[in-house]
């Protein structure tokens, strides 16, 4: 085995797209067994459906970080800054009944562009007097500027800058995210690059009340994948897609081909009714037409991928490729070392696994590699049709989503192309690698 | 000289085939005894039904069969009352093993030789994979293949070398008979003899007993303890192997005998004129009648199997 191995690769050499194939198959391997450990289940849906509270973070419909690399005028990133996550932030002082609580986040802004959107989320604690607060923006050229005085409403408070009338008013109606950080007086407005400084304080009029506040510089782009409309993280799915499209690929291609090249073996070997059997439900099958089944059962029973991908398997390996194994078959159960299998008596199981199914594994082999892309495909083209799985995220839903949500026409390529590269990227690979092995292991090919 | 002890006595076996011309009647009423480390020389041209023999003794049939009968006794175990099922795991190679006409073609070309060899005793006797594999090492060196080969495929070995892997691969349950059907058809004379100096001495050190079916007569003698000659689906003459060879009783064993050529005998090489009979349309009476320079009237009818000084033929002229 090791030495048909060291065989096998050798002869790969002479065929680098196979290799590049081969090591790209390799890596996606190795990320669908790594992300199901870095992002466990349970947290990789709780990040793609968990809802506002999982990422209200991160900025709406933004492309990957990387852009940048492509860019002079740098776009935005993220800013978050929290005294939830840092307490150190909050300095307190007693003041009557209750505290006076100062924060200042101080900050660099070296892009070129504004953020998205600018806000302050605040959450209190008090029990009937709510606590005040005041924030103050301070700019690198030392200008100052009060943006918010407001009464604590308790539990979570998000302050939207753009929403506010009355920074509205104070800054004559131009946005405050482009207010806020430009250049006095240009046209166009320009960034002021330097050091900011945002300051909020607040006062409480209760012994044990306490307030924490967060401030969110929403940017232009955000983490490898960007997000999409409802700002969560296309990395998540992205990543998840690998694991999802790996199983369903190879489960359903080594599946469909073993199992149709067994049942061409079964039938051949046991002839009479067990032949006609198999051949008969090939030809039944061969009419059904596949996708409209899987949407039937999609649509009428369940969208889970476990389901949809034995059902494909089902539908496909009572294709017509068993008529090809049979007739491979035909031809090796007359040859004369099966009749002396018999002879030492071997059993009909024993022929079957050790004799005929050996004989067409270097066809299966290449078959079963080439299989994989279109089962690839197969999840994808029924998610784009809404029939994906319902809580897993995959490269399927996220074109699903792009598609649905008018991506392209409000230029967010990236939200297309991201999966489709990936999806391309693993039906090419497979294929080449699919090919190269069909040349090796069929002398007939291989150029003279 | 009959048989001190009988391993194997066949009486009637028949075995019938059916094909669009018509009935083959390929064996048609076989008596034989295989004695214990005896080698029974099976004689015969082609198409006299030599290998349906081989194939109803070990049940390997194929679908078209029309009849099958008789009693086949091994060791007073009779094999003919057993099913399908518990022949294959009782009998075959665990009592009889079989070295296959085309033994080049009889290897699997996806499994080692190795792997191959021993696949009978993983299978009918249940040994473990180290002891067999040391029953192999041990079967090569006796048939006189270096170790080394246990590890090639079978394309890698020369033809006498897969021949004898097969004889080994016979020999790896240690059955009581052996059947070698022309287990050296397709190689050169210094190989034949080779390979039957091999035999003879497996027969002297393992004690098996081997039925070999050929149509060579002059390598054959080499082992040969008995010999049966085959004709027309007939056992037409069973005798020791001395006597046979210096004094044939039936008339076409005379011919065989005749048309090998000896060192010292000058002139045309004899042969028998004419041409076997069909298997299909059996002529009525003696079989060999119209091709027999010693044909008389009683010819015309069944010629029954004459036993004389412990031989058995089956001509007129002997009554």
């Amino acid at each position: 085995m090791r030495r048909w191995l060291r065989d096998l690769l050798k002869e790969l050499r002479y065929y680098p797209s196979a290799l590049l194939g081969g090591s790209i198959i390799l890596i996606m391997l190795v990320l669908s067994v790594l992300v199901p450990i870095w992002i466990p289940y349970p947290e990789a849906v709780r990040l793609w459906r968990g809802g506002e509270e999982v990422w209200y973070r991160l900025p709406r419909q933004v492309p990957p970080a990387w852009v940048n690399w492509f860019r002079r005028e740098k776009l935005a990133g993220t800013l978050i800054f929290s005294t939830r996550d840092q307490p150190s932030l909050k300095r307190s002082q007693p003041a009557g009944e209750g505290r006076r609580i100062e924060t200042e986040f101080v900050f660099d802004y070296p892009y070129d562009t504004f953020p998205q959107e600018l806000v302050l989320y605040i959450w209190a604690r008090f029990r009937e007097k709510a606590p005040f607060l005041t924030a103050t923006w301070k700019t690198p050229d030392g200008r100052s500027l009060r943006i918010m005085e407001l009464r604590a409403e308790g539990m979570k408070q998000g302050f939207r800058f753009a929403q506010d009338r009355r920074l509205l008013q104070r800054l004559q109606g131009v946005p405050p995210e482009e207010a806020l950080f430009s250049v006095p007086e240009a046209t166009p407005p320009r960034v002021l690059k330097g050091t900011y400084r945002l300051r909020v304080e607040a006062v409480t009029f209760e012994p044990d009340s306490d307030v924490d506040v967060e401030f969110v510089a929403y940017g232009q782009v955000y983490g490898w994948a960007g997000t999409d409309r409802y700002r969560r993280d296309l990395g998540v799915a992205l990543l998840w897609g690998f694991p999802v499209a790996m199983a369903f690929g190879l489960l359903g291609s080594v599946g469909t081909t073993l199992i149709a090249m067994w049942l061409a073996a079964v039938g051949v070997w046991f002839r009479g009714w067990v032949d006609e059997l198999i051949q008969r439900l090939v030809e039944i099958f061969s009419i059904i037409p596949f996708l409209p089944v899987l949407i039937l059962v999609g649509t009428l029973y369940s969208r889970s991928l476990v389901v949809i991908l034995g059902v494909a398997i089902i539908l496909s390996v009572f294709s017509i490729t068993i008529k090809n194994y049979r007739a491979i078959f035909l031809q090796i159960r007359e040859l004369p070392y099966i009749e002396a299998a018999q002879a030492y008596g071997a059993g009909s199981g024993r022929i079957i696994l050790r004799y005929l199914l050996p004989r067409v594994l270097p066809l299966v082999i290449p078959n079963l590699v080439i299989g994989v892309p279109s089962f690839v495909f197969l999840e994808a083209s029924l998610a784009v049709l809404g029939l994906g799985d319902p809580v897993l995220p995959t490269w399927g839903k996220v074109l699903d989503e792009a598609i649905f949500s008018g991506s392209l026409l409000q230029g967010s390529y990236y939200w297309v192309l991201e999966p489709a590269l990936l999806l391309m990227v693993a039906g090419l690979s497979f294929s080449t690698v699919g090919f190269a092995l069909d040349r090796v292991f069929n002398p007939r090919l291989r150029e003279i | 000289m009959t048989p001190s002890k009988a391993l194997l006595q066949i009486s009637g076996l028949t075995l019938h085939f059916r094909t669009r011309a018509g009935i083959v009647r390929a064996v048609d009423g076989v008596d034989l005894e295989v004695g214990e480390n005896e080698a029974l020389v099976i004689l015969g041209e082609s198409g006299c039904g030599k290998s349906s023999l081989a194939r109803a003794i070990l049940r390997l049939l194929p679908r078209n069969v029309a009849a099958y009968h008789g009693s086949i006794l091994l060791d007073g175990l009779d094999l003919m009352r057993l099913d399908d099922e518990s022949f294959r795991r009782e009998v075959r190679w665990k009592l009889i093993s079989m070295v296959p006409q085309a033994a080049m073609n009889a290897f699997n070309p996806v499994l080692r030789v190795g792997e191959q060899v021993i696949e009978p005793a993983l299978n009918q006797l249940g040994m473990s994979r180290p002891e067999a594999m040391e029953r192999a090492r041990t079967l090569f060196r006796l048939v006189g293949i270096p170790e080394a080969f246990l590890q090639r495929y079978a394309f890698e070995l020369s033809g006498g070398m897969r021949q004898r892997a097969a004889i080994a691969m016979a020999l790896i349950t240690s059955p009581r008979l052996v059947l070698l059907d022309e287990p050296t058809s397709a190689l050169d004379v210094l190989t034949q003899a080779n390979i039957f100096n091999k035999l003879k001495q497996i027969k002297w050190e393992l004690g098996v007993s081997f039925i070999l079916i050929t149509h060579d007569i002059a390598v054959s003698s080499e082992l040969a303890d008995r010999v049966a000659v085959m004709y027309a689906g007939q056992i037409v003459e069973l005798s020791d192997a001395q006597r046979f060879f210096r004094e044939p009783l039936h008339p076409y064993s005379r011919g065989l005998l005749a048309s090998v050529p000896r060192l010292r005998h000058r002139g045309e090489l004899a042969f028998i004129p004419g041409r076997p009979p069909g298997l299909i349309q059996l002529p009525p009476g003696c079989r060999f009648a119209d091709r027999c320079p010693l044909r008389f009237e009683k010819c015309a009818q069944d010629p029954p199997a004459i036993h004389r000084e412990g031989r058995m033929v089956r001509c007129w002229l002997y009554e």
